[in-house]
């Protein structure tokens, strides 16, 4: 082992191969031969798309490969020691000490069954660093610095009783409490509401540079990682496309993924489509004083009022987007349009046709005009039936198709959604996530709808191919002459395609204002707090960023 | 509501569940032996009763009331302790019933101290070196032990260690208990027959149990503090396989009150569920009732208690 100088880099990794075995017993390589530095204090970002390898890449800064993974070749050096060829054992005294991680979602990387400091320290008692209480006064020393409410006694929760965003801050104590070298960040804001992801991300920043700690920033998301990152190693396919400094790569990108990446970032402009006469008088869908909730019934109310008098209308042809943060009861809004959950007071008008609140009672027809697309592809579609029988099951119930009648259909609606006529025999796992959201909404379509009701549908999917499935909402719209009622919390995707937007905040609607211009028209204090909280492509962002903390105070949901 | 007060909550709702459950199996027990075949009074008195004397006994032992009323006196007599009376021996169900209860139990219990215990560690330690020889050994030998029929475990227990090897002795009743290992080898051969027959079941179940927790992101977080893989199982993944582990070991255990009789007959145990068979050829009614429903209480209040630990052991609801 060689004594680290100032210049050395604390990480080396080099020509680093990793590879896994299918369940069919197929070797594939997942890393094929990544090489770079990462020097004491640096923070550097893995950006790239689901399967890039960036977490892959990150775990094995541990020594750490999932199952059915493993390390096969070059060299990771932390501090001049290379963890690749270490035994288990050298391995996990490296783990806490001197690389730690702090996981994409708390929530689930925290022990329910233990109390928050036990687990928070427990990286001091595994490698027996310091004495318990003097482990327990640092922790609290973090929860202080992390900026966590209730420093003194936030410990002795439960990891159920603290917000998501306390979570993440608290995993991030629990990463810093062995005093590493190097702390890997997975995704760790990816799971946040945006109004909470920034007091997090200055949470870590400052943490950071405080102890002149090295970082690995795992994301996908390029504006979060401009706000933290000193470097930018972008990734795909388990190859280095690109890297250089973080202001270089947003300002002067040259691989062609680079640019791909960066241009999902640029709002894409949603022209609305001529309206025709008729739909000017009734609107598509129009929603009164619509009052909905969940839990038994008490005098006609139920226990959890989720929905609080609902009120807006969307005309024939047009796109209304529905923005709030998780708990604001957007998908709940789509649930009771639907009628999967009756709502108890007000109405939903389809066409000037009043809808019975059940999903039972209403006609067929009705039905047929009004379809949902969910937000996750893969539970929504069954996992034993191929595409074609999935795509068929509509077309027979709604429209009596059967054999090669049902089947000619089938292959138009797959292409509609830009998918080979193949795929009808495929299972859905064996689609990737942007195909399978294709064939969810090529489903919805073969009721041949007027009102799509779309739930977060490219929140799981990559940026680029979550830009694919709008683009293609928008040529559906032209040539179907279909209506949306968009359900997101990315505001960029619901400008690229909502003429409207609607603002929920705790089961109501608080504003209605044209999407372009959100960032000008917002009035209500929350949309602004929310508009103004959307990461933007550019370092300075974070610090420039000044929110009334009085607002955040009030609707931030920390 | 607080966290506390679900959990009171829940806890009572699942002991009046239990309750309920109890009054409907009583029903169920009561007039499934009203529909066996035959007339207690008839076979009692023999073929040659005149129709006189079966009409009087019938009337003496209150055989000619309705049955909802039967039902509710006999109840009522549940509540208060009272088993009623045997129709074939005239004696106190409950002094019939008495000494094989204990006998049961005292199986039970035996088998229960000797097998939980091992089942445990070894489930546990087949999830913690998953995939190794031991866990593969262990995996083979529970899935044969599952198929092997309990009266072919008895028999040939019986063959090697009372016949070929004159070890232990074949009858477990009567044998000699005055000093501790003979005690020890009297109850020896059932026990390690009914110890067969349900560790299978709660290894297999524990050791899954077991690695479903240790795939969750927090074991993977405890890897990668650097914890030792005793610490990842003990301390993160298994007080967060409590309750299905619990579940497991409740489901195995109710087997031992009344899912025995084959290793009662061939050892000549005398315990409840071969005086309940005795009972059932016997048209002894008040007999097999009581049998029944010292079955479903034992049955009920296992499975009762393991739920009550899965409820407890979630600290959702704890804290």
């Amino acid at each position: 082992m060689k004594e680290l100088s100032q210049t050395d880099p604390l990480v080396r990794v080099r020509d680093l191969k990793i590879g896994a075995t299918t369940d069919s017993g197929r070797s594939v390589e997942i890393i094929k031969g990544v090489s770079f530095d990462i020097a004491p204090g640096e923070i550097v970002a893995l950006i790239g798309e689901s399967g890039s390898g960036k977490t892959t890449i990150a775990l094995s800064m541990m020594g750490h490969a999932r199952t059915g993974c493993e390390i096969r070749g070059g060299e990771i050096e932390i501090a001049g020691r290379d963890v690749a060829q270490m035994s288990e054992r050298a391995r996990a005294a490296l783990r806490g000490v001197d690389v730690s991680y702090v996981p994409q979602s708390a929530a689930a990387a925290f022990n329910p069954s233990k109390r928050i400091l036990d687990q928070v320290i427990e990286i001091s008692a595994i490698h027996k660093l310091m004495p318990k209480a003097k482990a327990e006064a640092k922790a609290v020393e973090l929860f202080r610095a992390l900026k966590l409410p209730d420093p003194d006694t936030i410990g002795s929760r439960f990891p159920h009783q603290v917000s998501g965003g306390q979570l993440q801050r608290l995993a991030a104590a629990m990463a810093l409490i062995g005093d590493p070298k190097l702390v890997i960040f997975d995704e760790p804001t990816t799971a946040l509401d945006v109004t909470t992801q920034i007091e997090v991300l200055r949470a870590f920043r400052s943490v950071m540079e405080l102890g002149n700690i090295a970082g690995i920033y795992v994301s996908h998301d390029l504006a979060v990682v401009a706000q933290i990152a000193d470097r930018i190693v972008v990734l795909k396919g388990g190859e280095i496309q690109e890297v250089g400094e973080t202001q270089m790569i947003l300002d002067a990108p040259e691989h062609p993924y680079t640019k791909e990446l960066l241009a999902a970032f640029e709002p894409v402009r949603h022209e609305a489509l001529p309206i025709s006469a008729r739909a000017e008088k009734t609107p598509i869908l129009k929603v009164q004083n619509l009052w909905a909730g969940y839990g038994p019934k008490r005098n006609g109310e139920p226990m959890a009022k989720v929905l609080r008098n609902i009120d807006f209308s969307l005309m024939e042809g047009r796109n209304l987007g529905v923005i709030g943060e998780s708990g604001s009861g957007k998908s709940t809004l789509a649930r009771a349009i639907a009628g999967i959950l009756p709502a108890y007071r007000g109405d939903v008008l389809i066409d000037g046709h009043q809808m019975p609140p059940e999903l039972a009672k209403r006609r067929k027809e009705d039905l047929r005009q009004t379809q949902i697309v969910f937000q996750l592809a893969d539970t929504a579609l069954n996992p034993a039936q191929s595409i074609g029988a999935i795509l068929s099951r509509p077309l027979a119930f709604y429209h009596g198709m059967k054999g090669a009648q049902a089947e000619t259909r089938v292959i138009e609606l797959l292409d509609m959604v830009r998918l080979p006529a193949t795929l009808r025999y495929r299972l859905p796992g064996e689609l990737s996530g942007g195909q399978k959201q294709r064939v969810n909404l090529a489903r919805a379509l073969a009721a041949e709808p007027r009102l799509i009701l779309c739930d977060e549908i490219t929140s799981a999917l990559d940026t680029v191919v979550g830009a694919a499935v709008i683009e293609l909402m928008k040529e559906l719209q032209r040539e179907l002459k279909l209506s949306y009622l968009f359900i997101s919390h990315d505001l960029s995707t619901v400008e690229a395609i909502c003429d409207d937007v609607l603002v929920m905040y705790k089961g109501e609607v608080v504003e209605r204002m044209a999407a372009d211009k959100m960032a000008s028209d917002a009035t209500h204090p929350y949309s602004r707090l929310l508009i103004s909280s959307v990461p933007k492509l550019d370092p300075g962002w974070l610090d420039g960023l000044e929110q009334d903390p009085e607002l955040i105070a009030r609707f931030a949901n920390r | 509501m607080p966290g506390s007060l679900t959990l009171w909550f829940l806890v009572l709702q699942r002991l009046g569940i239990a309750l309920l459950t109890l009054l409907i199996v009583s029903f169920a027990v009561f007039f499934a032996t009203e529909l066996l075949p035959g007339d207690v009074a008839q076979i009692l008195l023999g073929q040659a009763a005149t129709p006189e004397a079966v009409a009087g006994l019938r009337h003496a032992m209150g055989l000619d009331e309705p049955a909802i009323l039967r039902f509710f006196g006999w109840l009522a007599g549940l509540v208060h302790g009272d088993l009623g009376t045997s129709y074939v021996n005239k004696m106190p169900v409950a002094q019939l019933i008495g000494d094989r209860l204990i006998n049961s139990l005292k199986l039970a219990g035996v088998t229960t101290v000797v097998s939980v215990p091992i089942s445990l560690l070894m489930g546990i330690a087949a999830a913690m070196w998953r995939g190794s020889i031991f866990d593969r050994v262990i995996s083979t030998l529970t899935i044969s032990l599952i198929s092997v029929p309990e009266f072919l475990v008895a028999t040939l227990s019986v063959l090697v260690f009372a016949v070929w090897l004159g070890w232990l002795p074949a009858l477990s009743y009567g044998a000699d208990t005055s000093s501790f290992t003979a005690l020890l080898k009297a109850y020896a051969m059932p026990v390690i027959t009914l110890s067969f027959v349900i560790s299978a079941q709660m290894i297999r179940m524990t050791r899954a149990a077991v690695i479903e927790t240790i795939n969750t992101p927090y074991v993977e977080m405890a890897l990668l503090k650097g914890a030792s893989r005793r610490r990842m199982v003990l301390g993160h993944a298994l007080p967060n396989a409590l309750g299905p582990i619990a579940n497991a070991i409740a489901l195995s255990l109710s087997y031992l009150v009344g899912g025995v009789i084959i290793v009662e007959t061939i050892f000549n145990y005398p315990g409840v569920a071969k005086l309940m068979v005795d009972a059932v050829s016997t048209r002894d009614l008040p007999l097999i009732q009581s049998c029944a429903m010292i079955f479903c209480v034992s049955y009920l209040s296992l499975i009762t208690l393991a739920d009550l630990i899965a409820i407890l052991s979630n600290p959702r609801l704890r804290h």
